[in-house]
């Protein structure tokens, strides 16, 4: 292997292991994508942090429509600009992980489709979901008249107290009983 | 910045909170939740500050220390990386317990420094075995370019390559094993005599003389020939007993055992398989089983990454979304449908659905007839031309091939006039066609079966026709042989020659015959009836040919290499996406189709039919059954009063009847949990509409007060928080709460 200048200790390693779903392969490949995404006046730090736009440029983001929203849950920046550094590139990985619990995966996606990050999923977070998903241009976007049908049945599903919004619970308890979610919900590098 | 408000910052960047809803209950536990309390006692002490600056006083604080206990000592058994926090608060958790953990005796440290190598231990083992699984690189590539739903076909193929392994190893190890060491474990084997009766006439098929090499060809092909006398076919397996040192072997009852072993195994596994899909659809038939929710919150394939995959994506999931919308509203107008209307569609239906039982009775009627041909052909033995006799030999699966392709375009054309919802559009025309595909087996057999025990007087004396079969189970072994080579062979010469010159016609030829049909889209349906078919036959045929399983084996390899070359160079993902769960459901229930009706001939055949005197295990025998009863009667005599009365009616009857009312019972247990999910649901909603109820009173309460003071204090707190809440879309208009601002006009 190409000796980087900062290569994972084997302390580091075994922690990583143990706080996330990740295997030792997966941790060090892991490194290498994320070094390869780092400036080189940064390459040593450990705490460096790669901003947005290079992150997007990995190509299993680079196609997803939410990979905004994904960096923007993840990074741990106090500016709130997307930028990731190696462990939140860790975090990340392990919830899109194959191995990650029911639970986390739901949590993570609840965060990521709550476009204006309120704590639930009202219906302009639902009307944004559903264009990211079609596409936004004007002749993939569904109709106004389709839209509203959508939402209401969508609500209509996974609502239980009725107040018009998705909460976390509902949320994972609506996921606990979709049968795709996670195969669907996996990035692997 | 006030980390621990229950919403996050609204827009504008401003920290908002509300001390009203954040002192509730439900929703403390929802932050201790998200931000484990275990950790964090300086914000422990920062909430208990916030909550007792407005008032609500030791009540509160004391409910709020007896929830953070409650869920320090749930969050503290679970592993750290179960948690949903980042990497720092994940270690400083870590450090945490270390420490906590330093205070324990010495044996319960021992313990969990047990406990957590052996999980690491386990780790490693699960990460080399997946690293051991087949075709790894091979799916993950087909993963990124179509999404899941695809993936789940080269799952099933997968699956079914590790299901044949198993069974080629279970005959193998059983059967053939024994045979093969006999000279090297000095043992001495009994032979089926030829007792010279006029059943056991045994003619050699094995050619002799000059042999012209494309009949070496003819005899690869039909299986016969050469490959007559040899461990690929019953016939070959005249041993009795082997006699090893200790022990004696008794061939034809492992036979037989491995037989009703394989299928057994088979369904066990197919079952386990299938438990959660099954599981998930008989639980949840309130919702449908796609249901909105699940293709929105699940719809997108994370593992994308190919642009134009991701593109493509994005219409199919366009174009799902649309189509049940629109199915929404043609199943509300077939419900305003009126009665005269209903008659006449019903009339269409029976009348359309007799016109496909005729279709049906013609195919099977030729099938029936094309077999009796062939078979009455080779029995003539007239050499004509090589390829009119190999056609002659493939006749009957010829013109199964035709029928299974002729078919599914006719019923695809027949669903459109009888007016069904879409998606019951595409389950009806595809059980038409699993129907079509695997009964067209059971004539095939239902027609070698009948020529075979058809004899010039009338009951046979054999049993069977012994002047044109005498060894039956070979030919009929041949004939699965047959239709599993010309099975492979469509299945690569459609690829080759149907599917590549379509994409290079689509790709450089602009005509309107290209734009008409179109690039292939990979119909997952299709695909999976043709590969359950191969199974069938496989476990039809194992019987009958033993080294069938090996065949499959590597006839699946190679279907997978062409599959996947084929998807990636010439077919586009399917307008209509296949879910990858309802998939799983839908393969294994065809599967299960497949085996149910595998077991029929196989069962028959074992049971009724004589078998042959001239060749194979069971000469000694009338029919192959008839093993297991002469095996028991040799047994001690308390295991054969056990057996005869495990095998009596009375018995039998007993099991059926305590399997039904176990039945009973589960199923009215799930018919009261129902109700009290129901009940339970109707109490949350209502629960939420007074909740709802007492904050707006109390809002009013609060402004009359703010009103009051702010009359005679003009100057008072300008600083108006504004809520952000998720009750404003449900009201009107906004509501303010605690510190509103004076002049604000607030109606609720």
């Amino acid at each position: 292997m190409g000796t980087t200048a900062s290569q994972l200790g084997k302390d580091s390693l075994a922690e990583y292991q143990e706080l996330t779903f990740l295997t030792k392969q997966e941790i060090l490949l892991a490194h290498k994508r994320f070094t390869e995404l780092l400036h080189k006046d940064h390459k040593g730090d450990p705490h460096a942090r790669v901003p947005m736009d290079r992150v997007l440029t990995l190509p299993e983001l680079k196609s997803n429509p939410f990979r905004k929203r994904i960096c923007h849950v993840f990074s741990t920046s106090e500016q709130k600009d997307g930028s990731l550094t190696f462990e939140d590139f860790l975090d990340l990985l392990s919830a899109f992980s194959d191995s990650a619990t029911l639970e986390i995966k739901s949590h993570y996606a609840f965060r990521i489709f709550d476009f204006d990050d309120d704590g639930t999923l009202d219906s302009g977070d639902l009307e944004k979901l559903v264009n990211c998903l079609t596409g936004d241009t004007d002749d993939t976007r569904l109709t106004t008249e389709e839209m509203r049908q959508l939402i209401s049945n969508i609500l209509e599903e996974s609502d239980i107290d009725k107040d018009g919004t998705v909460n976390l619970s509902e949320f994972q308890h609506v996921i606990s009983r979709s049968p795709d979610f996670v195969s669907s919900f996996k990035i692997v590098l | 910045m006030d980390v621990d408000a229950v919403f996050y910052t609204d827009r504008s960047g401003k920290v908002t909170s509300n001390p009203l809803l954040d002192q509730l209950p439900s929703y403390q536990s929802l932050l201790y939740r998200r931000k484990s309390s275990a950790g964090g006692s300086k914000r422990r002490a920062s909430s208990r500050r916030r909550l007792s600056s407005s008032g609500s006083g030791k009540w509160a604080t004391s409910t709020i220390s007896r929830q953070e206990e409650k869920l320090k000592v749930q969050t503290a058994q679970r592993p750290i990386r179960e948690l949903a926090k980042t990497m720092a608060e994940k270690r400083r958790d870590k450090t945490q317990r270390l420490e906590e953990a330093r205070d324990l005796s010495n044996w319960i440290q021992w313990r969990q420094n047990t406990r957590r190598y052996l999980k690491r231990l386990k780790d490693d083992a699960q990460v080399w075995l997946n690293s051991l699984q087949l075709w790894r690189g091979d799916i993950h590539l087909i993963e990124g370019m179509f999404g899941t739903g695809i993936l789940s076909y080269f799952f099933f193929l997968r699956f079914l390559v590790m299901l044949n392994l198993i069974i080629f190893l279970l005959m193998f190890s059983f059967v053939m094993l024994p045979i093969i060491i006999v000279p090297y474990a000095s043992g001495n084997t009994t032979y089926n005599q030829n007792d010279g009766s006029l059943c056991s006439v045994y003619p050699s098929s094995a050619r002799r003389g000059l042999v012209i090499f494309h009949e070496h060809i003819t005899d690869l092909l039909s299986g016969g020939g050469f490959l007559e006398q040899t461990y690929l076919f019953y016939g070959y397996y005249k041993v009795d007993k082997i006699h090893f040192s200790h022990i004696t072997y008794n061939l034809p009852l492992a036979y037989l055992l491995v037989t009703i072993a394989y299928l057994f195994l088979s369904l066990i596994w197919i079952v386990r398989r299938s438990a959660t899909g099954f599981k998930r659809s008989l639980v949840q038939d309130e919702d449908r089983f796609q249901s909105f929710c699940n293709k929105i919150f699940a719809g997108w394939d994370f593992c994308i990454t190919n642009e134009n995959a991701a593109k493509l994506k994005r219409s199919s999931l366009l174009y799902e979304l649309k189509t049940d919308l629109e199915e929404e509203r043609i199943k509300q107008k077939i419900a305003d449908r009126t009665r005269k209307e209903r008659c006449r569609i019903y009339l269409i239906r029976l009348i359309l659905n007799i016109f496909v039982i005729g279709v049906l009775a013609g195919c099977f009627y030729s099938i029936y007839r094309a077999t009796i041909f062939s078979q009455e052909a080779q029995m003539n033995n007239v050499k004509e031309n090589f390829i009119v006799d190999l056609i002659i030999e493939y006749l009957p699966s010829i013109v199964i091939t035709l029928a299974n392709f002729i078919t599914p375009l006719l019923f695809s054309i027949i669903i459109n006039y009888e007016d069904y919802s879409p998606a019951f559009e595409i389950r009806f025309t595809l059980m038409r066609c699993v129907f079509m595909r695997l009964t067209s087996i059971g004539v095939l057999l239902f027609s070698l079966w009948s020529q075979i025990t058809k004899c010039k007087e009338d009951p046979c004396i054999c049993g069977y026709n012994h002047v044109l079969y005498s060894c039956w189970e070979t030919r009929v072994g041949q004939e699965m042989y047959k239709l599993t080579i010309f099975d492979f062979i469509i299945i690569a010469a459609v690829t080759i020659f149907v599917e590549f010159p379509r994409k290079l016609m689509v790709k450089h030829c602009d005509c309107g015959l290209a734009k008409w049909w179109g690039q292939q889209e990979f119909a997952i349906p299709q695909n999976v009836l043709e590969i359950v078919y191969g199974q069938t036959i496989c476990w039809i045929g194992t019987f009958y040919c033993p080294m069938l399983p090996a065949i499959c084996i590597i006839k699946y390899f190679f279907i997978f290499y062409i599959k996947k070359v084929s998807l990636i160079n010439n077919c586009r993902p399917a307008t209509r996406p296949f879910r990858a769960s309802s998939s799983n459901f839908f393969f294994l229930g065809v599967l299960l189709i497949g085996l149910a009706l595998a077991c029929v001939p196989v069962g028959v055949s074992v049971a009724q039919i004589n078998c042959s005197q001239a060749c194979g295990p069971f000469v000694n025998y009338t029919t192959s059954w008839e093993v297991l009863p002469a095996t028991v009667s040799h047994l001690p005599s308390g295991v054969q009063t056990l057996l005869h009365a495990l095998s009596s009616e009375a018995f039998a009857v007993s099991f059926f009847v305590v399997t039904c009312l176990a039945m009973f019972y589960v199923i009215a247990l799930a018919g009261a949990h129902k109700r009290v999910i129901n009940q339970l649901r109707e109490q949350l909603a209502m629960d939420g509409r007074d909740k709802r109820f007492l904050i707006q009173k109390l809002c009013q309460a609060q402004r009359h007060l703010a009103v009051k003071s702010s009359a005679s204090k003009l100057h008072r707190s300008r600083s108006s928080t504004s809520y952000h809440t998720s009750f404003s879309s449900n009201f009107d208009e906004g509501v303010f709460l605690a510190h509103p601002h004076p002049d604000s006009s607030t109606q609720v």
